[in-house]
């Protein structure tokens, strides 16, 4: 059973995928979803084993190296944060695999993107059930491709072209990241399996290790490489560049791996490595501050966004700053759990949101939409909920997960816990204000839509609707239902998965914080809701004015133009990147130097020397003759003197011989 | 008279510095080599240089017969000097044969051997 919730998902993509042509568009997306369904079920099994009953499985099978130095084998390891992760997975991979049925089914292609699905999915299942990092970094990387195929799924549009690789190239450089980490803990555990490395970790506390003469602590740098990782998974801030530019793939892949999935391997790696992590202080206060600054950036720049995938885009980069840096003040279980209510809440709001531009044509700029309230008034209800429990409304999901967080940042007596806290705030502000922009703009007020279109605007139908109402119970009801199982005092759910040390465990004092201190996220989300309502509306004159005058002007820019990293990126370091890459290592040291060394050079010598060689027999008479001669000369002298070659031999012949060379083949080079 | 003519000769042959006699057959022989590779002109001009590396060399076994007190040497210089006749005659009747041919008789137009 454990095996086939891995393997399914596989099967599913590998027959969707080559037997297209066999069982046609509806056939392979049926059996992808099927496959998919499947899993999901086998899944809830798993997790009533090991989660609810408390026995976790662990799986060993084959072999994969087997030298002496380095033992991994394919194993895998059912646990209780893998099975969170699991089900949160499935459920939403099989969710908008039933979507998909309906949002692409006039598309010719729908059979390669199921398979491109399903192959995400299992790449990701792969990912949460390893054993080992190895075995963790096979599902990363194929995550990875995955996302470039998926984004890039209709590549004959040119920006689908250009946001994949842009995501490739910025996820490759965290996996740069993550390699070098997997590199330095085998080098000091000797071994990749968690078994091992968890068990030891404590072992190698202020254990330093040299790094090109410098001392570092172990297990500090390989935290902060394992961060680099999260950040370039996760899109946290310094690599969050790909995540906005992302939504040129369809809205079903929006929904499953930039809401649930794959950006959230990155936070999986690092709640998975808290028995390292809780062993490197420094490393986590690296984390904490990344995350919370992110969470703020991502808040600020998603307000002026016009399009409709780019503010929840932003949203989700907001939100994993959350999780991250709940994860950095060491609140681990209660990051996944939030990482579970956000699956659900942002997978109906991208979902909603793909209804709302499938009910419009594809029109996708919010700025030419409004009114839609009586038109489409089912999905309307879907983004309000999701959008409410995305802002912690008391009682909705959200609300569970992100002010517990916030408590436990304003617990925690460091300094970077007060920044991260007061930053959560102030983004939680901002979420919403996008939020409540984003529904007045589409839904409220009056339209700005064309006529032709508003009039055949249509609700979604039925197989579009049912995974949106599966997601709203989800995003009302989890959040309660599983909040004393995951984040409650004294729980035993999470067994021996997550490891907090005792004086990082600030669950006690949270309970007594001021009471106004609890109350200030909620205060703020619904003034931000207000003011987003009260400035379209009623106050929208002064909003106008201020949109105008020159302070505003400036704030615009900057914050469209994303705190201008794009640009500073673009002009700054992948310019110069880019000159590097093909002028010198590709002209000079590819086809320059290690050819001339490689086949090619010898080649190239040897027709050289051929040829001069060759000029020797010129065909004349006299030439031959004085060549014997010159044999004459030489054998005369060694005649008189006893065949001695050995005779005064300078080196520095050798350079002359050399440079003579060199001087009479110009002539051969320079063609 | 006749006896001191002899007296004259046999201490001419028992007092005989051979340096005194090398040198002059070898610089004939190196004029008649260099002739070959500077030739620039036309084949007759190797011809003759031919000749006169033929002819340092029967100096030389005639230098050496007196010197060895031996007869074969001027012997061999007789066979020497017919064959070089002989070579000769045959190396001018393929020249004669080239012009025909060829039209010219030229140094830079014999480079059939080259590749």
């Amino acid at each position: 059973m454990y095996l086939s919730i891995v393997l399914l998902p596989a099967i599913g993509s590998i027959i969707s995928g080559f037997g297209a042509k066999l069982l046609g568009n509806k056939g392979s997306s049926f059996i992808a979803t099927i496959s998919v369904f499947l899993s999901c079920i086998l899944s809830f099994c798993a997790f009533y084993e090991v989660g609810i009953s408390g026995s976790p499985c662990y799986l060993n099978l084959f072999t994969w190296i087997d030298s002496g130095i380095l033992n991994i084998n394919w194993s895998l390891m059912f646990d209780t944060l893998t099975v969170v992760m699991l089900i949160v997975v499935t459920i939403v991979s099989t969710l908008v695999h039933i979507y998909s049925m309906e949002y692409m089914k006039q598309d010719p292609h729908i059979a390669r993107f199921f398979s491109y699905l399903s192959m995400f999915t299992f790449f990701m299942l792969i990912l949460v059930t390893s054993n080992n990092l190895l075995q963790l970094f096979v599902g990363w990387e194929g995550v990875g491709i995955s996302s470039y195929l998926l984004i890039n799924f209709w590549y004959t549009r040119i920006q689908a072209n250009k946001s994949a690789m842009k995501a490739i190239i910025v996820n490759r450089i965290g996996d740069f990241g993550l390699t070098l980490a997997i590199f330095i803990i085998y080098y000091i555990f000797k071994s990749l399996d968690f078994s091992v490395i968890f068990a030891s970790a404590s072992y190698f506390y202020n254990n330093n290790i040299t790094i090109f003469n410098i001392n570092v602590d172990a297990l500090t740098i390989i935290c902060i490489f394992l961060f680099i990782g999260a950040v370039g998974k996760s899109a946290q801030l310094g690599l969050h560049t790909w995540l906005p530019d992302a939504m040129e793939g369809p809205t079903p892949v929006s929904a499953l791996i930039h809401a649930a999935t794959m950006v959230t391997a990155g936070v999986f790696l690092i709640i998975r490595c808290s028995p390292i992590l809780e062993f490197a202080p420094s490393a986590l206060i690296i984390i904490t501050i990344i995350g919370a600054m992110t969470a703020f950036f991502a808040a600020t720049t998603g307000v002026v966004q016009n399009d409709l995938k780019r503010v929840i885009a932003y949203s989700t980069c907001s939100q994993l700053g959350y999780m991250v840096f709940a994860c950095g003040l060491s609140n681990y279980s209660v990051s996944v759990f939030h990482l579970m209510n956000h699956a659900f809440f942002k997978a109906l709001l991208f979902l909603s949101a793909g209804s709302v531009i499938h009910a419009l044509a594809d029109e996708q700029d919010m700025r030419k939409m409004g009114g839609l309230v009586k038109i489409i008034p089912f999905t309307y209800i879907m983004i309000l909920i999701g959008s409410l429990s995305l802002m912690g409304i008391p009682f909705l999901t959200g609300f569970y997960s992100k002010d517990i967080i916030l408590e436990l940042a304003y617990s925690n007596y460091s300094i970077h816990a007060i920044f991260a806290y007061w930053l959560g705030v102030l983004s939680a502000f901002f979420t919403a204000f996008y939020s409540f922009r984003l529904i007045y703009l589409t839904f409220y007020g009056e339209t700005n839509t064309y006529k032709i279109i508003i009039q055949k605007a249509h609700d979604a139908p039925i197989l579009m609707s049912i995974p949106l109402i599966i997601l709203l119970f989800g995003s009302i009801f989890v959040g309660y239902i599983a909040k004393d199982m995951f984040i409650g005092l004294g729980t035993d759910f999470w067994g021996n998965s997550i490891l907090t040390l005792p004086n990082n465990i600030v669950v006690l004092e949270s309970e007594f914080i001021p009471y106004y201190i609890k109350l200030i996220p909620v205060l703020f989300s619904i003034c931000g809701a207000l003011f987003a309502i009260l400035f379209n509306s009623i106050f929208s004159n002064f909003f106008n004015y201020f949109t105008i005058s020159s302070f505003g002007i400036n704030l615009y820019k900057i914050l469209n133009k994303k705190w201008f990293f794009d640009m500073f990126y673009n002009q700054y370091v992948v310019k110069y990147l880019l000159y590097f890459g093909y002028n010198i290592s590709f002209k000079i040291l590819d086809r320059g130097f290690i050819e001339l060394i490689g086949p090619t050079g010898i080649v190239r010598l040897i027709k050289q020397m051929s040829n001069t060689i060759h000029n020797l027999q010129t065909g004349y008479i006299y030439s031959y003759t004085m060549i014997f001669m010159v044999g004459v000369v030489v054998l005369l002298n060694n005649y008189y003197n006893n065949f001695n070659y050995n005779y005064n031999f300078d080196i520095r012949i050798i350079f002359i011989i050399i440079i003579i060379i060199y001087l009479n083949s110009i002539n051969y080079i320079k063609k | 008279m006749i006896i001191n003519d002899y007296n004259n000769i046999i201490s001419w042959l028992s007092n005989f510095n051979l340096n005194l006699y090398i040198l002059l057959p070898l610089q004939l022989f190196g004029i008649g080599v260099w002739g070959i590779f500077l030739n620039r002109r036309n084949i007759i001009l190797m011809l003759m240089s031919l000749e006169i590396i033929l002819l340092a060399v029967n100096l030389y076994f005639i230098i050496y017969s007196v010197y060895l007190d031996d007869l074969i040497g001027q012997i061999f210089s007789l066979f020497i000097l017919t064959v070089a006749a002989a070579e000769s005659a045959i190396g001018l009747a393929i020249l004669v044969i080239l012009y025909n041919v060829r039209g010219t008789i030229a140094i830079e137009y014999l480079n059939y051997i080259k590749g």
